[in-house]
């Protein structure tokens, strides 16, 4: 029988992490994602956890390291935040292109300057055409599920690709739920021992991250993207399998709510989705034609899926915690353009807010509904930012 | 270069060693050993940084790879080896 | 160790390395101490260009490429790998030339060194950035004339002498630690054989010159090598038990005999 603990998101991952049978560790600390290395730490000093674990100096020699023990091929994990991810910035290429399935856990706080620990999605976001699945989280529970079946996706013989579970800074990562940690048996019948392709062995010699010429590094890229697009299939079997086995399913790549008959559509990503949710049921209350669409598959992109979802709608807002600085939210863009060719596309609205860890309300949402719902037209842009006072530079 | 048809490995993980070319095309000088000379000292063999002499009863040199950087006659302390001008 | 006590089976050839490169000539003698049992992290310095660009794949052992800043890190995730696939009796040899190793790579090094673990790092200094086009590097000599330091009117090359790198691995309490010379084989092989026994990190520097970098006709790689130590402008010395021992070495010779030869010094002498 599953157990029901309560557990933060740290937690919660640190418990995939010991039933994936994970073989190496390797991370560094930073602020939010240190209770996740510090528990799995813990986890070997009691013997609850074989592993071998590296004490790196740094977060890029962190996923170095990965890269290094998968190379072997044994299972690895780290994770980080921020300025960490950023510093990981040239591994994070290294490892997509050379298709190794490391998993990794973002604890998302936003990026300096301004200084600041908490939580935005900027870091993951600037990291998006890095080649790495991103799978962002909306609780504990999920980042748990997610954490294991991101193993069944990136160590998929037609993905193998690296694996980002994102999980918004302390909302997430260090507010306890109650969790259903799954039995180590059941992990087992779902999660098969990983098999990479080729691994280092001396008795067939092969150099791992060749140097290519334009021809061939051309292909090699391409098959990555190639990919990327099976892990959108994976990523929906892994889900349903998981279904079936757990009783817990998040659609895989995007998970609609209410969305059928919905004359307004919220799309969001991690943590807020939570919020929007009640919102969302509040509105249906007094019948209002509102949905909400969560995206938990930021790369690949569900672009399919999302227009399917969304053409239906009279108008779509995209609420998000980050900013493609000079233009608008990143997502809005991406939503934007799954809508392109539509008949009668909805309007779309972009909202940016929840910037290094400013909250997003349950007014603040309503207000985007009705806002949407009223048919205004948006004013200059759509870069909408919530919470500004409106301060001006002095110069 | 793999041809359309050829299945790539997932990754650029690439079965070592392979040679898309030799090096012998770079030379402007090629060893010639004078065996009456040669007392069979290895040094030539030692510091070749292409691994191209090659032991026996007489030694040879791998042509395909020597590149000509004459490190071998220079080295050879009996002066058996001379760099001829290639044609 | 005698020359025909070595294996004949060449573990790297068939390299796109310059005409008498230093680099690979300290590579290949490695190899013949360390054996097929060998698994080679390297950085996208010149070795990595010259052996692992496909189609031209030089090395007949494993070889892991990672990134400049994180050599030893990826040696560290290799060590741990086998370690839990049970194949800890493969030697993992980093290899990094002085840029990846007392500039770029040292962080990464220094963490590796300090957790303990049970590998050999081999830098092959060749006395700059050569695979970028000889720009100046921590380990590039005082007074040398780089692309970087061009000598002028108002420079006479680099103006800082070289990292003592031997004496801030040994300050990480290693195990063992030498330089050596390709000028000296017998010497440096010693120390690569003695370096496969030593429980735990291991760190060898060995000079390689370079024609093009130093500005050198090709066949004289080995006699500056050996030069270089004659006349102390290189020396030969091992870390080992908490001790250093420097190596006394015949034949002394005037600085300017190794100088002479070399177009980086040409405004010294």
């Amino acid at each position: 029988m599953a157990l029901r603990r309560f557990l933060n998101g740290n937690e919660a991952l640190a418990e995939a992490v010991k039933l994936a049978g994970v073989e190496v560790v390797a991370a560094y600390p930073i602020t939010p994602q240190s209770p996740v290395v510090e528990k799995i730490a813990e986890f070997i000093s009691k013997g609850e956890m074989e592993s071998e674990y590296i004490r790196v100096e740094s977060e890029h020699a962190a996923l170095a390291a990965c890269y290094g023990a998968a190379v072997t091929g044994t299972r690895v994990f780290t994770a980080t935040s921020s300025q960490g991810l950023a510093y990981m910035f040239e591994m994070l290429h290294y490892v997509s292109g050379s298709r190794m399935p490391v998993v990794m856990a973002v604890a998302n706080r936003g990026m300096a300057a301004p200084w600041t620990i908490w939580a935005d999605h900027q870091d993951s976001v600037s990291c998006r055409d890095t080649g790495w699945v991103q799978l962002y989280v909306e609780n504990a529970q999920e980042a748990l599920d997610t954490c294991l079946q991101a193993y069944k996706v990136g160590e998929d013989p037609q993905v193998l690709l690296p694996v980002m579970i994102c999980l918004d800074g302390y909302t997430l990562s260090h507010t306890e739920e109650p969790v259903e940690v799954p039995e180590k048996e059941e992990v087992d019948a779902f999660l098969p021992p990983l098999r990479l392709p080729v691994a280092l062995d001396v008795e067939n010699p092969v150099v791992f991250c060749a140097g290519a010429g334009p021809e061939l590094y051309t292909e090699f890229k391409y098959q990555q993207q190639q990919a990327m697009y099976a892990a959108l299939l994976k990523l929906k079997e892994a889900d349903a399998e998981f279904a079936a086995r757990f009783g817990r399913s998040y659609g895989g790549t995007v998970e609609p709510y209410q969305c059928e008959d919905a004359a307004v559509i919220l799309v969001t990503m991690g943590a807020v989705t939570g919020t929007a949710r009640e919102v969302v049921d509040g509105l249906r209350a007094c019948d209002q034609k509102v949905g909400l669409l969560k995206i938990k598959s930021f790369r690949p992109f569900p672009a399919q899926e999302i227009r399917d979802i969304l053409s239906r709608a009279g108008a779509v807002a995209i609420l998000e915690r980050d900013c493609s600085y000079g233009y608008e939210g990143a997502l809005c863009t991406e939503v934007k353009a799954a809508l392109l060719g539509l008949d009668g596309p909805p309007k779309v609205y972009g909202f940016i807010g929840g910037l290094g860890g400013h909250d997003i309300t349950r007014e603040q949402i309503t207000a985007i509904y009705r806002y949407c719902l009223e048919g205004v037209q948006p004013g200059y842009g759509t870069d909408h930012f919530l919470d500004v006072a409106g301060a001006r530079d002095e110069n | 270069m793999p041809s359309a048809t050829t299945k790539l490995p997932a990754g650029p993980h690439l079965p070592t060693p392979c040679f898309g070319a030799t090096t012998g095309s770079w030379r402007t000088h090629r060893p010639v050993i004078d065996a009456s000379l040669c007392n069979h000292c290895l040094l030539c063999w030692l510091y070749c940084p292409e691994g191209c002499i090659e032991r026996g009863e007489k030694l040879k040199v791998n042509l395909d790879f020597c590149k000509g950087c004459g490190i071998c006659a220079h080295e050879c302390p009996r002066r058996a080896i001379n760099m001829l001008e290639e044609a | 160790m005698k020359i025909k006590d070595l294996p004949q089976e060449e573990l790297v050839t068939g390299s796109y390395a310059c005409a008498g490169c230093g680099g690979i000539l300290a590579v290949r003698l490695a190899l013949k101490v360390l054996g097929k049992n060998t698994v080679i992290v390297t950085t996208p310095g010149c070795l990595l260009g010259v052996t692992t660009f496909y189609p031209q794949l030089a090395f007949k052992v494993p070889c892991v490429n990672i990134t400049f800043p994180s050599t030893a890190a990826a040696i560290s995730g290799v060590v741990a790998g086998l370690k839990k696939r049970g194949r800890e009796g493969i030697k993992v040899v980093g290899i990094a030339g002085d840029g990846g190793t007392v500039d770029i790579g040292l962080q990464a090094l220094s963490g590796a060194l300090e957790r303990g673990d049970n590998f050999i790092f081999i830098c092959y200094d060749n006395e700059a950035y050569m695979n970028t086009g000889v720009q100046r590097s921590g380990a590039t000599p005082l007074g040398a004339n780089t692309t970087t330091t061009p000598v002028g009117k108002n420079s006479r090359g680099e103006d800082r002498p070289k990292k003592d790198m031997l004496r801030i691995v040994a300050a990480h309490d290693i195990a063992y630690a030498a330089t050596a010379s390709i000028g000296y084989p017998a010497d440096y092989l010693r120390k690569v054989a003695k370096a496969m026994q030593a429980r735990g990190a291991a760190y060898l520097h060995v000079l390689s010159p370079c024609p093009p970098g130093w500005g050198y006709a090709s066949e004289l790689t080995v006699e500056l090598a050996r030069l270089a130590v004659q006349t102390g402008a290189w020396q030969l010395a091992e870390y080992e038990g908490g001790e250093f021992k420097i190596q006394k070495v015949g034949r002394e010779k005037p600085l300017s005999a190794y100088y002479a030869l070399q177009a980086r010094f040409a405004h010294l002498v």
